[in-house]
């Protein structure tokens, strides 16, 4: 009974903990670009322009967005639940969605059920498939002019910005917000350190910091385990600390060990009786060729060194 | 068209396919080089079950065809067969199976007893910084540099794990180097630990080990583990394996898996790895100005990696208690070629004293060697990924 009880608690607590784990990575989902007014900026599969919210996978694994809900009112977070079945619901990692706010929800899976109102803030919000836990949220302007976004300034993170469209603040419907065509830590690295020593100074401090608490801790753990090996010793005796001898507290030697080994062997191991039966059996099988591994097997060659 | 002029069409088109057709002289230098690894492991004994599956991979990987036929044979050719199987390698999960069979098959115990010896691990780890610092100077970029330096761990798995994700296009000449130099650390070792220690250094006897308890084998896995991982969670694939490895062989109660996980997953995972390796080493790729660099590199790495493993114990023993001294022959063991540096450690102290048994005293290094170098691989890949 208690056993099954522990399973059923162990079970319990793995689900709990399988469903933070599916909580945590929904939680990687952002708002993370928006145009409210749109002319001539992103065109749907109708040919209309309208209104966008792109949503980004902040995580380094794909992400089914379905059954979350996207709304433009905190008071309704159910507005549009994002359809089941869809399989361009499953974003690849660190990739977009875009969708569009048209109030058109017949049309697809990514056109909302509500719009956006211009020259107005709009609160936009994700909720989780429970429609209680507010995944992400922002508040658009509404300074904001047609064909200008409100973007976070790197993807998944960062502050928000306003984006007009030109050369150096452009608008990045489905795609990174910010351009990178090389890797921002390795170029840190090549400009500020390029000897390496900076690298090598922290590298082997932080090698020597793991090994050091390995150490430090296994010499503790060493300590303790002598400790208690002792305290048993002096159980075995029947004495207390105080009262034992100096030599209780020594090691064994190996001799000695060895002495109580043989001894024990001598003592247990007499072969006068013996407990188990030994019968013989006759098997009989069918002899084949096709089984016998005088045809199947060679003896694999085993290769030797001259000395 | 006639019968014969068919016939011949065909020939002529199968003959395009063939490897005569096709070959260059790259194809053959590297077909030598496959050979001379086989030579190597057959006649030499270095390191046959891993240059014998690189060697014959190699000469898998060069055999010269036509690229544009879509025959989808290549290694680098998406869907083919060897394609497949190098994923284990290019995705970077062959690695931490391996680590699992080595943490399935090392005993962790001389460690445990004398964890000073974790120091000497951790301090030969240096060849990989130093490499890295004559990588940087020889020009190459801050991330091929770690991929490079890695070399100095003396760890092939960590090689190629690291390789594949800084820098997969010097993947081949980097595992290639880091397997050769493993093979010829009886050649690279001995000189150095001769040059940097004196005869009465080589002379001291070390005590034995004391006795370690089942539990605290047991312990290890579990909080060298938690402690390294919180340090640097990005060495978690190669040292959560590693020590769940020893947890299965060291828990008492999981023997068979320990015993699949050491040997025949192990074996397994050695095949596939040493073979794909090899075949991705083809001329186009390999035969490059860069891969004789990188085996430079390689050298130093190693130089460097076994004379500061020596260098630090001498250091040590400055600020220990005379009857706590440490022999510095088993410094070069803190490089993690497991177990043929530790061995060298006792082959060389048997030399000048043949009582003075270092291998126990040696294989404590030797894995820390291994810890070392995949806390050392997951800094270069936080810092440079």
């Amino acid at each position: 009974m208690k056993k099954t009880v522990s399973i059923i608690a162990i079970a319990l607590l793995t689900l709990a903990g399988a469903s933070q784990a599916s909580a945590q990575s929904r939680s990687a989902l952002r708002i993370n670009e928006v145009m409210v007014v749109n002319d001539s900026s992103l065109v749907d599969e109708y040919g209309q322009a309208s209104a966008w919210i792109e949503l980004f996978n902040a995580n380094f694994a794909p992400l089914e967005i379905s059954s979350v809900f996207l709304t433009n009112d905190p008071a309704e977070p159910r507005k549009y639940p994002v359809p089941l079945g869809d399989v361009n619901t499953d974003i690849p990692k660190r990739q977009h969605v875009v969708f569009f706010a048209d109030g058109e929800p017949n049309r697809g899976t990514f056109h909302t059920s509500f719009t956006l109102t211009p020259g107005q803030d709009n609160w936009i919000g994700i909720y989780d498939a429970d429609g209680l836990t507010l995944i992400d949220e922002v508040t658009v302007p509404a300074s904001l002019l047609p064909n200008q976004s409100w973007a976070r300034t790197e993807d998944g993170a960062g502050e928000w910005a306003l984006r007009t469209g030109g050369e150096n603040d452009y608008i990045t419907p489905s795609s990174a917000n910010v351009i990178k065509d090389t890797n921002r830590k390795i170029e840190l690295f090549a400009e500020r350190d390029e000897n390496g020593f900076g690298m090598t100074i922290m590298a082997m401090a932080i090698v020597f910091s793991a090994l050091l608490l390995l150490c430090l801790c296994f010499y503790a753990i060493g300590k303790t385990s002598a400790a208690i090996s002792k305290m048993r010793k002096f159980r075995a005796h029947g004495v207390s600390k105080q009262e034992a001898p100096e030599d209780i507290a020594a090691h064994d030697s190996g001799e000695e060990i060895a002495a109580i080994v043989m001894a024990l062997h001598e003592h247990l191991d007499t072969h006068d009786t013996e407990n188990t039966i030994l019968t013989i059996n006759k098997v009989k099988r069918a002899y084949s060729p096709w089984s016998s591994k005088i045809y199947g097997l060679r003896e694999v060659p085993n290769h030797t060194h001259a000395k | 068209m006639s019968f014969g002029d068919f016939l011949l069409n065909n020939l002529e088109q199968f003959w395009q396919l063939t490897g005569f057709a096709n070959a260059q002289f790259g194809n053959f230098v590297m077909l030598a080089v496959g050979l001379f690894f086989i030579w190597l492991a057959i006649k030499k004994n270095f390191e046959p079950m891993l240059l014998v599956p690189i060697g014959f991979g190699i000469l898998i990987g060069n055999i010269p065809f036509n690229t544009e036929a879509g025959l989808e044979i290549g290694i680098y050719e998406e869907g083919s067969v060897l394609n497949i199987l190098y994923n284990g390698v290019a995705a970077g999960w062959y690695p931490p199976l391996i680590f699992l069979g080595i943490g399935a098959m090392t005993d962790f115990s001389a460690l445990i007893a004398n964890p000073k010896l974790m120091l000497i691990g951790a301090a030969a780890q240096f060849g990989i910084f130093g490499a890295y610092m004559v990588a940087l100077a020889i020009g190459f970029s801050p991330d091929q540099a770690g991929a490079i330096a890695i070399i100095g761990g003396a760890d092939g798995p960590t090689a190629i794990f690291l390789s594949s994700k800084l820098a997969p296009n010097l993947m081949g000449a980097i595992a290639v180097s880091a397997y050769s130099y493993m093979a010829l650390v009886p050649v690279i070792q001995p000189p150095l630990m001769r040059l940097f220690t004196t005869k009465k250094e080589r002379l001291i006897k070390m005590k034995p080990a004391r006795a370690v308890s089942q539990n605290e084998k047991i312990i290890f896995p579990i909080v060298g583990m938690l402690l390294t991982c919180f340090v640097v969670p990005s060495g978690i694939p190669l040292l959560g394996m590693l020590f769940f490895g020893n947890l299965l062989r060291e828990c008492g109660v999981t023997s068979r898996l320990a015993k699949t996980a050491s040997n025949a997953l192990t074996d397994i995972v050695t095949i596939l790895l040493g073979m794909t390796v090899g075949a991705s080493t083809q001329a186009s790729q390999f035969l490059t100005p860069q891969t004789i660099f990188i085996f430079f590199l390689g050298f130093m790495a190693f130089v460097i990696a076994s004379s500061s493993g020596v260098l630090f114990v001498k250091l040590f023993n400055l600020i220990l208690p005379k009857e706590k001294k440490i022999n510095p022959l088993i410094g070069n063991a803190g490089v993690s070629a497991v177990p043929m540096s530790a061995r060298i450690s006792n082959n060389l102290g048997l030399e000048y004293d043949p009582s003075n048994y270092l291998l126990m005293h040696a294989m404590g290094p030797n894995v820390a060697g291994v810890i070392g170098s995949a806390v050392a691989a997951g800094v270069l890949l936080g810092f440079l990924a």
